[in-house]
């Protein structure tokens, strides 16, 4: 049985002790103490549990953490820098995009994933890209806005 | 049930809720709530009338030794100017910690960054039935601002004795007390230094009107909203101790199963695995969640199962299966008026319809969890849970142990909608944390939560009609199967009724749900309202206001109707529009549906929801939109295509890929009318602006395809007409 002793997330090397078949997603909950990724379905069907590996969105419950042992994997803990949100985090601020906040993670990931390909998608297309993220809460819209927001100011930024 | 019934204070007999003990009396020593918030300023606020009180002179003890009974919330001032507000409600999502936190800002006038919110916490709050039924906002919100306007008294009086002057000149501003003619100030912080002062309820003073609230009444972002986009927030499956354990527990093959062999062998040799067996519950507590789910696979199970009809059989056996008892869970409900038999005799027109609703689930994305931690003979669980203190209850029933001993923390948690009233994961947690002699946390699995929690309710609805050629609604029966008497009494102006609910025995374990019946009820009458409609060949919205008095009910009809454009030419083959509204828990709401529907293909898709809603004077109006345009997704999905599948005992849809939610690409275009009426009191809305959009949509279908829809979910499969 393989064993995965190492994994690079957040910019930092983490030691831990897990086989190489264990799901990514209670590696970092379990073993890691990374919470702020969520379990909702353990089938990839929810979006809640969403990480970036090597800087594209990936349902991290159905992720073979062998698969990622030499990837840079980024959590919604290591989005912002120090004090300073991730526009992405910063618009579902505004925007007030969030009720119970349990699937925010997963959306705020998956739309950092988003962002980084196109920045000029229009309401749309941010839904359909975003369609295997559920909010049971329904603010759906606010998160639309809250990507488009994102986009701008990412945009005038030039992030 | 008497003659004259008033359907706005007759709300929602939850007959699934009202299983909670009756109110807690505290017996408290003052000293001990100092020794726990240190000094300042305590401010209790006392359940029974205030008035009363007064002339009772219970009030008086204030200094004395012990608090009185039956607190319903208190507010703490430290020494630093801090504010802590202890309430026994919740949040969820409903972002009620943000409302509250708003009322106390705005009595107090302190910012709202001074305040910080205890919730559902059995050890420090009061208690509290359970945060359902929309009952936040009417009554805690009104309470908190209560003992907030009491402290601020309380801190201008103690202002006044400082520097001997009357009252009268002092001003409580910004966490200030300013003496308007000297000038002199005083923050609370000093004035509360030393103190160990209690007040209690009643004020003299009553709450600040709403037509002057400057904090309330005004949109306020989530107070710990940064928490939540960073992942700093521990929800209830996020908690952790030193040493803990992961818990896992053996289901039974099928409802109602009964274990006839076990063998737990290959589970015990998993190294760190601690395998529990105790009556019918079997469960393994391991270092990992992956671990623990190995050794319950380990674990070889022979159960003997009985065999149980499915969905497909559902109405019928509702219909077929009264129980009728006095108890909370099967008390029926009856209302009559005139005579409907008369009605129905001497009628124009009359028009009998069953309509149904399927069971439903609440899905919370975050499924039930909860650590339990022993220390000795004292059990602490912090669990995802809308009734800390219910769970408190049964968790001290299940460990034959007095509640002094249990206490139950509930960290904000990942939503409830109703789903969330029972402790299953917390006696689970405790019995395998008792057995490890180590803390245990348990989280359910999605398949877990679908098939071990409860449902919505399902329903079968007659309404029989009788009305005179003109439009005039003359006879109304109603008879609700099952799904409970909330929203039940029509608002309708109609001289003769009868209207009952019938509480029928359950194929599944069923609960409470956002809105519950209501949603339900106001289906099947709203789309009876169409139905007659059609049949005098009136425009829905002019037969309504015909047969309508209530003009807060009125005045939401006509502000959607205003914003839908109501009455506007179709542009497009399968266009349609409908609208549904009613009254629910304080909250009146008109919703207005446009749907596309495909008759080739049979896709129909909602394209626009207007929704307009009151609910009295608005506490924050960016958190009731959200509620709103929150409430509108989530019908949506009971109204389109959500429904339990279960046969012989099993769920057949009990994960996401095989139960439809809805998605980004089901949200229509919303759009909402908040209609502010500072004259009354707040009500919640997190459940009453649910229950147009099921009637709005069946309404507009039959506006688009002349097809008329009566059991829900709609069109789980698309239209499909013969």
């Amino acid at each position: 049985m393989a064993t995965v002793r190492q994994l690079n997330i957040n910019g930092r090397v983490y030691t831990t002790e897990a086989d190489a078949e264990s799901s990514l997603l209670f590696v970092l909950r379990d073993h890691l103490d990374l919470t702020g990724s969520k379990y909702g379905c353990g089938e990839g069907q929810c979006g809640a549990c969403t990480v970036l590996i090597d800087g594209k969105s990936r349902r991290s419950c159905i992720t073979r953490v062998g698969d990622v042992a030499q990837r840079q994997i980024t959590t919604i803990e290591g989005l912002a820098q120090g004090d300073r949100l991730h526009p992405v985090q910063q618009a579902f601020l505004d925007e007030g995009a969030m009720q119970c906040a349990y699937c925010t993670s997963g959306m705020i990931m998956t739309a950092v994933s988003l962002l980084k390909a196109k920045r000029d998608s229009s309401a749309a297309e941010i839904a359909r890209s975003m369609e295997g993220n559920i909010c049971r809460c329904g603010t759906q819209p606010r998160i639309v806005l809250a990507i488009q927001r994102a986009a701008k100011a990412m945009n005038e930024s030039k992030q | 049930m008497s003659k004259d019934l008033n359907f706005e204070s007759s709300f929602e007999p939850e007959r699934y809720e009202l299983t909670a003990p009756p109110t807690y009396h505290f017996d408290v020593d003052r000293r001990e709530f100092f020794r726990f918030l240190g000094a300042g300023v305590l401010i209790v606020c006392v359940l029974k009338d205030a008035r009363a009180l007064q002339e009772s002179g219970a009030s008086q003890g204030a200094q004395g030794a012990s608090l009185p009974k039956e607190i319903g919330a208190w507010l703490h001032i430290g020494e630093d100017g801090s504010v802590t507000v202890y309430t026994g409600k919740v949040e969820m999502g409903q972002n009620i910690r943000t409302s509250l936190t708003q009322a106390v800002a705005e009595e107090l006038h302190v910012p709202v960054s001074a305040i910080q919110m205890v919730m559902g916490d059995t050890k420090l709050t009061p208690y509290d039935r359970g945060t359902f039924g929309s009952r936040t906002t009417p009554e805690m919100n009104l309470q908190l601002r209560k003992v907030a306007s009491a402290a601020r008294d309380a801190l201008i009086v103690l202002a006044a004795a400082q520097w001997q002057v009357d009252r009268k000149r002092l001003i409580a501003a910004d966490g200030k007390i300013t003496d308007s003619e000297s000038k002199r100030t005083v923050e609370y912080a000093a004035l509360v230094k030393g103190k160990q002062l209690t007040e209690t309820l009643p004020v003299e003073d009553p709450p600040i009107p709403a037509a002057q609230w400057t904090v309330a009444g005004q949109p306020l972002p989530k107070v710990n909203g940064r928490d939540f986009v960073t992942g700093k927030h521990r929800y209830p499956s996020d908690q952790k101790l030193p040493d803990m354990l992961y818990g896992k527990v053996l289901r039974p093959a099928s409802f109602g199963a009964t274990l006839s062999s076990l063998d737990t062998q290959d589970a015990e040799k998993i190294p760190g695995v601690i395998v529990v067996h105790d009556g019918n519950f079997v469960g393994v507590a391991a270092p990992s969640t992956e671990i623990a789910s190995r050794a319950l696979a380990a674990i070889r199970a022979e159960w003997k199962s009985q065999p149980q009809i499915s969905n497909k059989e559902l109405f019928e056996y509702l219909k077929k299966n009264p129980v009728e008892g006095s108890g909370p869970l099967d008390s029926p409900f009856r209302y009559e008026t005139g005579s409907m038999d008369k009605a129905l005799t001497s009628a124009d027109h009359r028009l009998q319809q069953t309509y149904m609703a399927n069971y439903i689930a609440h899905a919370p994305l975050e499924p039930r969890a909860a650590l339990a931690q022993w220390s000795g003979d004292d059990l602490t669980v912090w669990t995802g849970t809308q009734r800390p203190f219910g769970v408190r209850t049964e968790l001290a029933a299940a460990f034959r142990m007095p509640e002094e001993r249990v206490r139950v923390l509930m960290p904000d948690t990942g939503s409830g909608y109703g789903g969330k009233h029972t402790g299953e994961t917390a006696i689970e947690a405790a019995r395998l944390a008792r057995a490890a002699k180590r803390p245990v946390k348990i989280m359910w699995t999605r398949e877990e939560e679908f098939t071990w929690a409860y449902f919505r309710p399902a329903a079968v609805i007659e309404v029989s009609s009788a009305m005179r050629k003109d439009g005039k609604i003359t006879g109304w029966e109603f008879h609700n199967y099952n799904s409970g008497a909330a929203g039940i009494p029509t608002f309708y102006d109609i001289e003769n009724q009868r209207i009952e609910f019938h509480p029928a025995r359950t194929l599944l374990r069923q609960g409470s749900y956002r809105a519950l019946a209501a949603t339900a009820n106001h289906f099947a009458r709203e789309s009876s309202m169409d139905e007659l409609a059609d049949l005098v060949k009136m425009d829905p919205l002019e037969f309504r206001v015909k047969n309508l008095k209530n003009e807060r009910l009125r005045a939401v009809f006509e502000a959607a109707a205003k914003k839908f454009g109501w009455g506007q030419a179709k542009t497009n083959a399968g266009q349609g529009f409908g609208m549904g509204g009613g009254f629910e828990k304080g909250g009146n709401v008109a919703t207005f549906a446009e749907v596309a529907v495909d008759r080739k293909s049979g896709e129909v898709r909602v394209v626009r929801l207007v929704t307009a809603f009151e609910c009295g004077a608005i506490v924050n109006p960016d958190g009731l939109r959200n509620q709103l345009e929150g409430a509108n997704i989530m019908a949506l999905g009971g109204a389109l295509f959500e429904a339990v599948e279960f046969d012989n005992g099993q769920i057949m849809n009990g994960r996401f890929s095989d139960y439809r939610l809805p998605r980004f690409s089901d949200v229509p275009v919303i759009e909402t009318v908040m209609i502010d009426r500072k004259d009354i009191p707040s009500a919640g809305a997190g459940e009453s602006s649910l229950v147009g959009v099921a009637p709005a949509i069946a309404n507009a279908i039959f506006d688009a395809s002349g097809v008329r829809l009566r059991s829900l979910p709609l069109v789980p499969n698309g239209l499909r007409v013969a």
